[in-house]
């Protein structure tokens, strides 16, 4: 999962530096991108992106934790918080973008 | 005493000549190991980086999508920004670090690739998220 998601992220963010870098062009032809990015199934991928990257990171830490400190029974407590933590950040960002 | 001693270089020879017969192959993996070992190193530093930079992204993005999102209102707050300017550059360059350390991984445990392919692999991929990240930041706030 962690891989997966890592995966998924590392295709999107060049996609994404493209995007901003449209800006280099003037502000019209960032405009011109974000209007055309006001589409529901866009919305719905970046709903999905911002959702992996909240649990890749949680599994990041995880990984941190279990390499540099000496807690025990973690797992599950953090897988967890993961979960916890990505649902979220995801609805956050759906709220927002809601309203 | 001297039996000792001599046991003790007979030992240390023997390691010595045994090091020297498979010094190639010793070498070439000792290296091996240590590349590793430093991609292992370095993906974990930039991941502290990232954790932190992250946190504030998203904190960011939930607070600039609200409303929806327009070039006026992004630009708006970005153009002349050197302080934004700043931690999206540390930004770009801990993902330029960390992203292909995994995709090396990714290349050689699940596509078989071939280290030095894999390390070609991951330095084309950094150098396309350094510029074009880079390029994105100047792109918003000069």
């Amino acid at each position: 999962m962690h891989r997966l998601s890592g995966l998924a992220l590392a295709v999107f963010l060049p996609m994404h530096f493209w995007a901003l870098g449209l800006a280099l062009r003037g502000d019209a032809a960032l405009e011109g991108f974000l209007r055309f990015s006001d589409r529901p199934l866009f919305k719905l991928a970046e709903w999905g992106l911002v959702v992996l990257l909240a649990l890749h990171m949680m599994g990041g830490v995880r990984l941190l934790l279990i390499e540099f400190t000496r807690w025990s029974g973690l797992r599950k407590n953090w897988i967890a918080g993961a979960a916890g933590f990505a649902a979220l950040v995801g609805m956050a960002f759906a709220l927002a973008l809601l309203f | 005493m001297s039996v000792n001693a001599s046991e003790r270089a007979g030992a240390a020879s023997t390691t010595a000549s045994s090091a020297g017969a498979g010094g190639d192959a010793g070498a070439a993996s000792n290296e091996a190991s240590i590349a590793q070992a430093k991609r292992w190193y370095w993906q974990r530093i930039s991941a502290m980086v990232l954790a932190i930079c992250v946190l504030i992204h998203l904190a960011v993005i939930v607070h600039a999508v609200r409303g929806g999102l327009s070039a006026e209102e992004i630009l708006g707050r970005t153009r002349g920004n050197w302080g934004f300017a700043m931690f999206y550059g540390v930004f770009v360059i801990a993902c330029a670090v960390h992203v292909p350390v995994g995709i090396a991984n990714i290349a050689e445990e699940w596509f078989g690739f071939e280290p030095r392919n894999a390390l070609g692999l991951a330095r084309a991929f950094a150098l396309v998220l350094l510029v074009m990240g880079l390029r994105a930041v100047v792109a918003v706030v000069v």
